[in-house]
């Protein structure tokens, strides 16, 4: 595979997003994307474990014995988990207690093990960190998306920042309840890979 | 794949651990001094929250500095001298632990599902011009998976609920979890314990559930699809409201006329 750096880097926001196409990482989707500002928070620590883990496993991939990879490569991933969410609590205190269990979980996010085992274990380091910062992109992308129609539409604002005035603050906009329950996701999933799959239609499936 | 010896996953796998385990246990160690920081930040602003006076964008410390905390022994009401015991460095829930400072609660008595009981309580004792204008007091118990923190103000007339706080739980966020929601927290404002005879009258209802008219000042309406949180609400209240919470602590205040008698 010849690829360039920056096509390593773009592909995995559009055309092979981890959630679009590949259909991983949907529960935690789900879980934050209530609020944009969770939800940015949650992709960047994405971002980061996925990026150190295909790093760290990229970087001893000739001595992880195959009969142990994933238990290693589990361990690689919630050891990184654990630092991240420490720091959140030391720094990002208000942030890491709305995310809650939500870091942790990152450990069991399909994306992370699915690029370590699926990427890392067969590249080099430099190239397997590119990819984990680019799937951990993608995956931040359709987090902000679906995030920016809930927020809007759910409470009428962007990071917390009234842009619909609601009916109960004497305003006008009578917001969507259903967009503030964690299943709405789904629904915006699915049209999100819809308007994906529309634009490029090489992701379509064939039956 | 080149033959393995057989020992060779044990090893990796041990030294990865170790390396691991190096790394969390430092994170863990090295950021602790912040992390409890943020953590009596954070109690402090749930205090202040609770109180209803609460303001984003002043340092909590200055806040803080109208709130004086106090420590009571539960069981006969009186306050304890702050050099008996620090208010400062008193850790509650530490000393309900230990047999010299807690005790074993009985089960029929045991409503709130707290198992222990420690012997002395803080108390935040909020002033306003030289006055105590409220209390803060620290309740806890059982709800349908965790068990809830919350600190609920009450006027000084010992009487009207001025907010609550709940602010740690394990709760299904989006259900039960939504005792945490400000906006439920402000429909207890206002509400009363106990009827003009001193009986507990204090209830949180099954969302939704009719209430006459001369009850209504007494009920919180419970959250709907959160029966048993909404129960554990309900129990932890009337356990400290009641004789082996901080119901001696209120007739010994009575008996010396109020807070600023």
């Amino acid at each position: 595979m010849a690829e360039t750096r920056k096509e390593l880097l773009l592909r995995s926001i559009f055309k092979r997003n981890p959630i679009a196409l590949l259909v991983l990482g949907i529960c935690s989707a789900l879980a934050v994307t209530g609020q944009m500002s969770t939800a940015l928070v949650m992709a960047i620590c994405v971002t980061l474990v996925t990026a150190f883990s295909s790093l760290t496993i990229s970087i001893v991939r000739f001595q992880i014995p195959s009969t142990v990879r994933i238990g290693i490569q589990i361990m690689v991933i919630a050891t990184l988990v654990i630092i991240v969410d420490q720091i959140l609590k030391a720094f990002y205190y208000e942030l890491s207690k709305q995310l809650s269990i939500f870091v942790g979980l990152i450990i069991t996010n399909c994306i992370v093990m699915g690029r370590a085992e699926g990427y890392a274990m067969s590249n080099p380091p430099i190239s397997s960190f590119i990819d984990g910062i680019a799937n951990g992109l993608g995956y931040g992308f359709v987090l902000m998306t679906i995030s920016f129609v809930r927020e809007l539409f759910g409470s009428g604002t962007i990071f917390g920042i009234e842009i619909l005035k609601l009916v109960t603050h004497d305003g006008w906009y009578v917001p969507n309840g259903m967009l503030v329950l964690p299943a709405s996701a789904f629904f915006l999933i699915a049209l999100l890979i819809w308007v994906i799959r529309t634009l490029d239609p090489e992701q379509q499936e064939k039956n | 794949m080149a033959e393995e010896h057989p020992l060779k996953p044990f090893y990796s796998v041990l030294v990865l651990a170790f390396a691991c385990s190096a790394l969390v246990a430092a994170a863990a160690v090295g950021l602790r001094p912040l992390q409890d920081a943020n953590r009596s930040l954070d109690q402090k602003k749930n205090i202040l929250a609770a109180a209803g006076i609460y303001q984003i964008n002043k340092p909590v410390a200055e806040q803080f500095e109208s709130i004086e905390a106090r420590i009571i022994e539960l069981g006969s009401g009186k306050f304890v001298d702050p050099g008996k015991i620090d208010p400062a460095s008193f850790n509650q829930l530490a000393t309900a632990l230990s047999d010299n400072s807690g005790k074993e609660l009985d089960k029929s008595i045991d409503i709130a599902g707290i198992r222990r009981l420690e012997n002395y309580s803080l108390v935040y004792l909020v002033k306003k011009n030289e006055k105590v204008d409220e209390i803060v007091l620290p309740v806890r118990g059982k709800g349908l998976w965790s068990t809830l923190y919350a600190y609920v103000a009450i006027d000084a007339d010992l009487n009207t609920v001025r907010g609550v706080s709940f602010y740690q739980h394990g709760e299904t966020p989006g259900l039960g979890g939504e005792v945490s929601n400000p906006r439920w927290q402000k429909s207890w404002q206002d509400k009363k314990l106990f009827s003009p005879q001193g009986q507990l009258q204090f209830d949180v209802v099954k969302s939704g559930t009719q209430v006459s008219p001369e009850n209504a000042i007494y009920r919180v309406d419970g959250l709907s699809g959160a029966t048993l949180t909404t129960q554990g609400v309900d129990r932890l209240m009337r356990f400290w409201f009641g004789q082996h919470g901080f119901q001696p602590f209120f007739e010994e205040v009575r008996k010396q006329g109020g807070f600023n008698g």
